[in-house]
């Protein structure tokens, strides 16, 4: 799947930290390194407060005001730590998206499911009016939501769990980023649809290339779908391994320890995943 | 807003009530001063103090001084209208964009922004407005103005503590991912979600302006004899109270019965604004 590449892979991050005001104490993100190459499904995996989302935050320049971001991380061989504001806001959601943990609180209330779709592409591609509604219900069409054109017209609160992480992934690849950060996507999610969740990733990366970093604490969801898998634990990467080695033989306790945590769910996972 | 706000207000029972007293208030406001015989300036020596009869043509009676009350009622309505909805909706203007920004921007330039919310707070409002009096002479539009420069204050510090905690809420910062900038996350994703308390303040703010403009008519800084609005008409029945009461109870009727509405048409517009409610 991953084929060494001459040129700079996608994304190329070296020893990046994050230290937040409030903590000097202690980072949330320590020396952190990996790369991701085009098309690949990256596993970020550890137990909450373990600094994965502070990572995927600093990747977009996110971070809480004061928070302090050392270390470097290239996008296409272009730094992003440090980048310029108006430059970063360019970058997000056009080529850098991300998608959330909880799709009942990631989506406005008070607009409707096509207004939200369409401002993304009025912001990045100044699309608008007809074109943009096209673009969106596409997009819909694409995550296999069933009457597109109708569910633009609705508001959030109309739509099943599932349904909003579908529309908040929409919402993610309408301007076709390389890199979509995938923050806890199932989390929120019961067990079945967070299937359907996992199998609509995997397709779209065969689709479209997109790559994806997929945080999670739950090694049933990494095992389906990622490539790769980093192991993160007190904002450090312990191990770094394929999918298959990682679980055929974990190198560090930790890791270890984590799998036996989630070998006592494996049953139901083995049950519902396709 | 949107298309089905409409539709969702005419299905309020409450609201749409509301609507069309006020709407009856409003017509009745601009209509009666213009067909009826009398104007609200004129006294009549020989009129003085009728009670309502059909007859004479004074539905509601007259004043002291001859006046048609009916014709000096719907004249203090609109000034007291006006001065009511214009006031609170430049207040409401000023005070949603200051809390918002405040809010969302934080650090330096929200204290700085607030530290003068406090300062035009601790102005006292009566030395203040008669300071611009002295100044610029007496004036509607001076009310305007005044009454405008102090109810923001409310308006903006409540905006901006609920922008602090919409701040932090998942969809602002997927907005954010999404590459939005500053502008169209405050004008799309946060005043959308304030409308809510916004509504429910500016009908809490209107009747308040209407009493506040009473009360600067009182000390002789608003609406100037013989022009006069609801809240000098209720001042001036006062003093007749026993004697004849219609002078009282007609004004302050109307005054209730406007703000009464207003509180109404509030509750309606929060309901029917919020997509969530269905607005039933």
């Amino acid at each position: 799947m991953n084929e060494p590449e001459n040129e700079e892979p996608l994304l190329w991050v070296r020893g990046l930290c994050v230290q937040h005001p409030g903590a000097p104490k202690t980072m949330a993100v320590r020396h952190v390194s990996f790369t991701l190459a085009t098309g690949e499904i990256l596993g970020i995996v550890g137990e909450s407060g373990s600094g994965k989302t502070q990572l995927m935050l600093s990747l977009l320049g996110l971070n809480e005001r004061g928070a302090q971001v050392t270390g470097s991380a290239r996008f296409r061989g272009e730094e992003l730590i440090g980048m310029h504001e108006s430059r970063l806001r360019a970058l997000r959601g056009e080529r850098l998206a991300m998608i959330f943990q909880d799709p009942m609180t990631a989506l406005n209330p008070y607009l409707r499911i096509g207004t939200q779709l369409t401002e993304v592409l009025a912001a990045h591609r100044r699309m608008r009016g007809s074109a943009a509604r096209r673009r969106a219900q596409e997009l819909l069409e694409a995550v296999h939501i069933n009457e597109p054109r109708h569910r633009l017209q609705q508001f959030p609160h109309e739509l099943s769990g599932g349904m909003r992480q579908r529309v908040m992934i929409a919402m993610a690849l309408l301007c076709e980023p390389q890199v979509l950060l995938a923050d806890e996507p199932t989390t929120a999610l019961d067990v079945t649809v967070q299937a359907q969740i996992l199998a609509l990733l995997r397709e779209l990366r065969e689709r479209l290339g997109t790559a994806i970093v997929l945080v999670t604490h739950d090694f049933g969801v990494v095992a389906e779908t990622a490539d790769r898998v980093l192991v993160m634990q007190h904002g450090q990467v312990i191990e770094e391994a394929g999918v298959q080695e990682l679980f055929d033989a974990p190198r560090e306790p930790y890791t270890a320890e984590l799998l036996r945590a989630t070998r006592a769910f494996e049953l139901t996972a083995e049950d519902v995943l396709p | 807003m949107n298309g089905g706000l409409w539709q969702r207000l005419r299905a309020h029972r409450a609201g749409m009530t509301s609507l069309i007293v006020l709407a009856l208030i409003v017509i009745g406001a601009i209509v009666v001063p213009m067909i009826s015989p009398y104007d609200y300036y004129t006294p009549y020596w020989t009129q003085i103090d009728q009670p309502p009869s059909l007859t004479s043509g004074h539905l509601l009676g007259t004043d002291d001084l001859g006046r048609d009350l009916l014709v000096r009622i719907m004249w203090g309505c609109r000034i007291s209208l006006l001065v009511g909805i214009l006031a609170s909706l430049v207040s409401l203007a000023i005070g949603v964009v200051w809390g918002t920004l405040a809010g969302y921007l934080g650090g330096w330039t929200d204290s700085i922004m607030m530290r003068v919310v406090d300062v035009l707070y601790s102005l006292p409002f009566i030395p203040f407005v008669i300071v611009l009096t002295v100044l610029f002479g007496r004036d509607l539009v001076l009310i305007f103005v005044a009454i405008g420069a102090v109810s923001w204050l409310d308006i903006a510090r409540i905006v901006r503590g609920q922008t602090l905690s919409l701040k932090t809420r998942e969809f602002i910062q997927a907005a954010r991912v999404a590459g939005l900038g500053t502008s169209a996350i405050v004008r799309r994703h946060l005043i959308p979600n304030l409308l809510g308390i916004v509504m429910i303040y500016l009908t809490l703010t209107i009747p308040t302006v209407i009493l506040f403009e009473a009360f600067l008519s009182f000390l002789g800084l608003g609406a100037q004899a013989p022009l006069t609005s609801l809240g000098v008409l209720i001042a001036d029945g006062a003093s007749q109270m026993q004697s004849f009461p219609v002078l009282l109870i007609a004004p302050a009727f109307l005054l209730a019965l406007i703000v009464y509405c207003l509180n109404f048409l509030g509750d309606a517009l929060r309901d029917v604004l919020d997509p969530r409610r269905g607005g039933s």
